[in-house]
């Protein structure tokens, strides 16, 4: 296609440089197809389910609403991002507490967990609904993952 | 949030196991099948008809194909071998010929070296239509009163049920007509595949999320012109499922546009083109009149199901048999007269979504079940228990309740749960019906409680043989499992392993990759995979445990049956041996398949009558609602619920199963529809299909009847549907009890509750 360009977008800490790349991609597309990080996912292309969330200069967002060469000087953290191996506090509560069936909505769940307890450390049980209410999951009907993250907030707090 | 889940040490059957698949799922490194690619990869996609009826005059894809990056578009006259496909009956085109019959019907499709080149290709084929009068009525269906929309004609079935005496009439008679809308599966993972194509052309390889792997091989086969062993399927990640991964959707697509390029072929479906590219729930009209003595003990039913199935057949048939065989709900009736029609329209086609038939039914009835109790001057939960129908009653179709049938203690035990606090004088907003809106007033808030329960039948209906296949290879005191079960969430993968260590003693349990190198698991549907893949692999350990007690009792001059296996050892039950299963397997391998059947069912005859059932499950809800009178908005505050389980072989995983069901069950009850205006669909987004948040979900609570059912391999019964039914009309009837309002359509709507 002819309307290309080079860019490079921070993610995760390192600059990647993107190539030969259409200027109507979004930041999902780029992540997934072109920068080798497929762990966010796309389901609506709206904002709507939350599937695709990154941080963006510490605010939490859908990539798929992102253009990725509007991204440009902005430093973003996939799911890719959060460690370097070894799972998060967060990571490992949704394993253990049945929080992950089907796994599609996950990536972008741990990502908005994150988020909204490095800005809130100590969130009530309204607060957490509503952070994560635009994150949508089709299978746990949320009990389980409610449970995951009573489980982070009950442990960081007796840290 | 109310509901713990305890943990053991060894993650035999029973214990809240852990999926193996967790870890990679949570950091992003899970493959799902929209993940996969390819070097030399190109994109597919999809032309789909803007009209739900239609003549295609003409074709021209000669703009398109001229585009660069475009490598090939196929139409109709690129399919080379069977030009329909279809689950029951094979009627749906693999790309439209002449006609189009429901509103994105493929048309074409194209390869291209970007998704937007793709977008563009679509974009510039040329498709002359003449606009037809969509038939969108299924009365007209059944009068035969519109031409026919397809050969097969507009009637995909009739089955009508006669039992008893049906002159019978009771003292008590309450009717009504209620209606169900389409509500979609709406799983996250898109449809998705990569279609590899064999270098000689002859075949080709996919990666694929589907229901059912040997299905989609077979049907792919076909229209290709290629024997299906030239067809390798290998299951990619599953975003969910829910019944829509069960037809085929991209799979045929894919796979041409692969054989004609020689080149892989990614294809993805957009959100948009998901709500066109799988079948639906069935909208329903269901007409019921029960008569009852003055006790309330049920007499009689009588109904008038009508079921659209839209364009193509898909599953309708069966989904029809499912509703008008429970009809009378868990409960004793002993005559009946019931008709039942599935009709083909030009709305979008309907199949399998969990609870196939039955949750449409369910709201009949259970409505009903409250309008009788009000003519009797019963409770709700009175009136159930008065009819509860127990182990051994017949079903109006004459066939036997042989499954344990625990209702009574379903709506029992669900009675007994603590009912939420009443709300305070001060509560949060975003508890209050209509929530982050912000709109509710407190004085306009009422509560109210309403009960749902369900029977469900388990596995396939009417002599299908959907048996299941599952290979144990015990391996130095390491079990590797191989089955082609779908792994759509649900957690088999967690399951199978259980089982190997139950049955085996080992610790060690690798899942091999579900793939068509074995045979068939059939569906992940039904509610049927714990039980039918479940009993196979169940089945293949025991026979590998049978050749490793063989070996030990050669090795010790024993005799092989007085061995068993005791947490990780085997042990002479009458002498002294104990020895681990990892040392007695050591130096030796034992592998052995094992296909699994249900017991024989029957089809059913002129009047309905029939063993045409496997099995059954039981499940009873009660729900809490808080209703904004001005607005009509509902908040679902609680739903109790016990549900007959067999046995509890994953408590976290049948919590999770329970939990998930009922919020799709809210769903369908308060807010999920697609909607249709003469068969265009209005609402094909996330932005204005809406499904329930964190702010929408209830808290449940959860108790699991644990008897374990005889006839199950495993003593346990499927556990994915149950959930998701009765708790749609327990939700309703709360609506009625709040306001007293008839509320005899589901999702209700603001204005259903206070114009």
């Amino acid at each position: 296609m002819s309307e290309t360009q080079i860019y490079s977008l921070r993610v995760n800490g390192k600059l990647r440089e993107v190539t030969d790349a259409w200027l109507g991609e979004s930041l999902l597309y780029v992540l997934r197809e072109r920068l080798g990080l497929p762990g966010s996912k796309g389901a609506c292309e709206q904002g709507e389910c939350g599937s695709c969330t990154v941080v963006m200069d510490g605010a939490a967002v859908c990539s798929c609403l992102v253009l990725a060469a509007s991204a440009v000087g902005a430093d973003i953290t996939t799911i890719e991002g959060l460690t370097d191996g070894a799972l998060t506090d967060v990571q490992q509560a949704f394993i253990d507490e049945g929080a992950v069936q089907c796994g599609f909505c996950t990536p972008g769940l741990i990502v908005a967990v994150h988020h909204l307890l490095d800005n809130t450390p100590k969130p009530s049980e309204m607060e957490v609904k509503e952070a994560l209410s635009g994150n949508i999951c089709r299978c746990t009907g949320y009990g389980r993952i409610f449970a995951a993250v009573t489980r982070v907030i009950d442990q960081r707090a007796q840290q | 949030m109310s509901t713990s889940v305890v943990r053991t040490r060894r993650d035999t059957l029973g214990t809240s196991a852990l999926r193996p698949d967790g870890g990679a799922k949570v950091q992003g490194s899970f493959a799902f099948s929209s993940d996969v690619w390819a070097d030399n990869m190109l994109w597919g996609a999809t032309l789909r008809s803007p009209h739900p009826y239609a003549r295609i005059i003409s074709i021209d894809t000669s703009e398109a194909i001229k585009i660069a990056g475009v490598e090939t578009v196929l139409t109709a006259e690129d399919v080379p071998g069977k030009l329909t496909y279809g689950l029951i009956d094979s009627d749906q085109p693999v790309f439209a010929s002449g006609v189009v019959r429901y509103m994105g019907e493929p048309v074409a499709a194209v390869a291209a070296d970007h998704p937007e080149t793709c977008r563009r290709a679509l974009a510039a084929i040329r498709v002359e239509y003449e606009v037809l009068e969509p038939h969108v009525n299924p009365e007209d269906s059944i009068s035969g009163s519109v031409p026919p929309i397809h050969p097969n004609g507009n009637l995909l079935r009739h089955q009508r049920i006669v039992c008893g005496d049906t002159s019978v009439t009771g003292p008590v008679m309450v009717e009504c007509e209620y209606e169900i809308g389409m509500q979609d599966q709406a799983f996250l993972g898109l449809e998705a595949a990569l279609a590899i194509p064999d270098s000689d052309g002859g075949g080709l390889e996919m990666i694929v999320a589907t229901q059912w792997l040997h299905e989609d091989r077979k049907q792919i086969a076909l229209c290709l012109g290629l024997p299906e062993e030239n067809i390798r399927l290998t299951l990619g990640g599953v975003g969910g499922a829910f019944g829509a991964r069960e037809d085929i959707s991209l799979q045929v697509h894919a796979s041409l546009l692969a054989l004609r390029t020689g080149r892989p072929i990614k294809m993805q479906y957009s959100r948009e083109e998901s709500f066109f590219g799988h079948v639906h729930r069935h909208p329903a009209k269901i007409w019921v009149r029960h008569h009852a003595s003055n006790d309330g003990m049920i007499l009689k039913i009588e109904a008038r199901m009508v079921f659209d199935g839209g364009a193509y057949a898909s599953t309708s048939a069966a989904v029809l048999i499912n509703a008008v065989t429970h009809i009378q709900g868990p409960y004793r009736c002993a005559n009946a007269i019931v008709d039942g029609f599935a009709a083909r329209t030009n709305n979008p086609p309907c199949g399998a979504m969990r609870g196939f038939g039955v949750v449409q039914a369910c709201f009949a009835h259970e409505s009903q079940m409250d309008k009788l109790a009000q003519a009797c001057g019963l409770s709700p939960v009175e009136i159930r228990l008065r009819n509860a129908m127990r182990t051994g009653d017949r079903l109006i179709t004459g066939q036997p309740v042989e499954s344990v049938a625990p209702v009574e203690r379903c709506i029992r035990e669900t009675d007994a749960i603590a009912l939420p606090p009443q709300m305070t004088s001060s509560p949060h907003e975003l508890s209050l019906p209509g929530g982050s809106g912000r709109t509710a007033d407190r004085s306009h808030i009422v509560r109210g409680i309403g009960w749902g329960v369900s029977i469900k039948n388990l596995m396939y209906s009417e002599t299908f043989d959907d048996y299941a296949t599952a290979r144990c290879r015990l391996d130095n005191g390491v079990v590797t499992l191989k089955f082609a079960t779908s792994e759509v969430g649900q957690g088999f993968v967690t399951l199978a392993p259980q089982i190997a260590r139950s049955v085996l003693g080992v610790d060690t349990v690798i899942v091999d990759p579900m793939d068509t190198t074995i045979g068939s698991a059939g569906s992940t549907s039904a509610s049927r995979q714990t039980w039918m893949s479940g009993g196979a692999v169940d089945g293949a350990c025991r026979l590998v445990r049978e050749r490793l007690f063989e070996h030990v009792a050669q090795q010790h001059n024993l005799d092989p049956l007085q061995l068993e296996i005791d947490d990780t050892d085997i042990i002479d039950t009458r002498g002294t041996l104990r020895i681990s299963v990892s040392k007695a397997s050591a130096g030796v391998a034992f592998e052995e398949t094992f296909e699994h059947h249900h017991r024989p069912t029957e089809d059913l005859d002129e009047n309905g009558q029939g063993n045409c059932h496997v099995a059954f499950a039981f499940v009873a809800h009660r729900a809490v609602v808080d209703v904004d009178t001005e607005l009509g908005l509902v908040k679902v505050v609680q739903i109790a619920t016990a549900q007959d389980v067999g046995r509890a072989l994953n408590p976290l995983s049948v919590l999770g199963q329970i939990e998930g069901g009922i919020a799709q069950g809210l769903g369908l009850a308060v807010m999920e529809e697609i909607l249709m205006v003469n068969g265009i669909v209005k609402n094909p987004s996330f932005t204005d299909y809406l499904l329930p948040t964190a702010l929408d979900a209830p808290d449940v609570v959860a108790i699991l009847i644990e008897e374990p059912d005889p006839q199950a391999p495993l003593g346990a019964k499927g556990v994915g549907e149950p959930p998701c039914i009765s708790v749609t009309p327990a939700i309703a009837a709360a609506i009625r009890d709040a306001t007293g309002r008839a509320i005899t359509r589901v999702p209700v709507r603001p204005s259903d509750i206070c114009l």
